[in-house]
């Protein structure tokens, strides 16, 4: 498991690439955790790019929803975008579809934060 | 060898409401459009042909599953169940209609926690008020039996348990350790939920059945799934604890003690089982909902096997007898 990282003025893309099971939960957890930091009401905002994520895992998605949990209270926004069709259904199967914006491109989430105040 | 599920519903026994029952009549008619039945057996054929949640229900009774290791016959029979819900009633019944009330018969019972919903089944459970009967009640609760004698008598119920003619006995099981009971090797393991709960591997003649309700799996430890995954191995039927949404599960409802359909279906890939059971049903689901979560599991079983044995995914329902 692998994540890039881009900057678009206050939104970060992160990229995920290959698998996040249960084996890669973890790395993904520790590769997330500097970016959960800035995440907040006047910081960034994190845009998953899920285009290069082959799987996710219940232990993957785990991860993520303690990234919404942590980031929320504090006003930060997390969204996923471009995820491939297994894991667009992976997705709408556990119900995580409706813990986060899933947009059908990263140009769709970024035009749609793009629209909000606060984003350059 | 079979498995009975007689209650399979979560939490708190349930019944269909008058406006369910006549939601299913109004799409069963729907459905047939304007079709012609001359008698009542070539309609149940056609009802037959509905979709389950149209022309069945998944039913309301608390958990309760039998476990049939060898065919009963009207002669003395060692039933082995699991859990006490509500479901315990009809079983209980049906084995009344089946040996008369003379007959004693064993009831060999593995409790895997006392919260009242797996264990207030016994007040009503026929055979328990039957001399000659016997029930040998397992569990790794040290407070099992106090916690079965205080939901009989005042103020909860008007007959006590020591009033009970059958012979009742308690046995502590070891978690992590194989017991042979009645030739069927039994093996506990310890399982996350307020109180802690107890699920149960059955082995017996080359095949294994594991019942695994009311726990919650954390995902956080690769340790702690390996460890249950070891449990489930090679498993011919998984019992399982699908109570919530995976995304439930993780939030809102953490801590809550109980897993999703998900994660049923990702330990059993891993461990390599043949069938998975989403059980112990969330009382608000209605029928349609309950099948559209088997649906889904089959689909998710589907896309993520990836080199996994192919697993079979059953949504349980009160009255679904499989052979194994």
């Amino acid at each position: 498991m692998k994540l890039n990282a881009e900057r678009r003025a206050n939104i970060v893309i992160l990229q995920p690439v290959g698998r996040i099971d249960h084996q890669t939960a973890d790395a993904f957890s520790i590769a997330l955790a500097p970016y959960l930091e800035t995440c907040n009401a006047s910081g960034d905002r994190l845009l998953f790019d899920l285009s290069a994520l082959d799987y996710i895992s219940s232990a993957g998605l785990r991860v993520l929803m303690i990234a919404t949990k942590r980031t929320k209270p504090v006003g930060g926004q997390l969204a996923v975008a471009a995820p491939q069709d297994m894991v667009r259904e992976v997705l709408e199967i556990t119900r995580f579809d409706l813990v986060f914006p899933v947009y059908a491109s990263v140009a769709d989430g970024v035009r749609a934060w793009s629209g909000d105040a606060g984003v350059g | 060898m079979k498995v009975r599920f007689w209650g399979t519903r979560g939490s708190l026994p349930i019944a269909l409401t008058a406006e369910q029952v006549l939601n299913k009549v109004a799409a069963a008619l729907h459905v047939a459009d304007g079709r012609r039945f001359d008698d009542m057996a070539t309609a149940r054929a056609y009802a037959a042909t509905l979709p389950f949640a149209v022309r069945g229900t998944f039913g309301g009774h608390s958990s309760c599953v039998e476990l049939e290791f060898t065919p009963p016959t009207a002669a003395s029979h060692e039933y082995f169940l699991c859990d006490l819900g509500s479901g315990v009633r009809p079983f209980g019944n049906h084995v009344i209609s089946r040996h008369g009330a003379h007959t004693p018969n064993t009831f060999h019972v593995f409790v895997s926690h006392v919260h009242w919903d797996h264990i207030m089944g016994l007040p009503l459970f026929t055979p328990s008020y039957l001399p000659g009967n016997e029930l040998r009640i397992y569990g790794c609760h040290r407070n099992l039996e106090a916690a079965l004698r205080r939901q009989h008598g005042a103020p909860s119920f008007p007959v006590e348990f020591d009033q009970l003619g059958a012979s009742i006995n308690f046995i502590s099981l070891t978690p992590g350790t194989a017991h042979q009971i009645a030739g069927v090797k039994v093996t506990p393991i310890l399982q996350l939920h307020a109180g802690d709960s107890y699920g149960y591997r059955f082995e017996y003649n080359h095949k294994t059945v594991v019942y695994s309700t009311d726990a919650e799996h954390k995902l956080d430890v690769p340790a702690a799934i390996e460890r249950f995954v070891d449990f489930l191995r090679d498993a011919d039927l998984v019992i399982f604890d699908a109570m919530y949404s995976l995304a439930d599960a993780v939030s809102v409802k953490e801590d809550w003690g109980h897993s999703s359909n998900v994660v049923g279906v990702e330990l059993c890939q891993l461990a390599g089982a043949k069938h998975l059971v989403l059980f112990h049903h969330e009382p608000v689901s209605d029928d349609a909902q309950i099948a559209v979560v088997e649906a889904e599991s089959r689909r998710f079983e589907t896309i993520t096997r990836d080199g996994h044995r192919p697993l079979a995914v059953t949504a349980a329902y009160d009255g679904l007898e499989m052979d194994l």
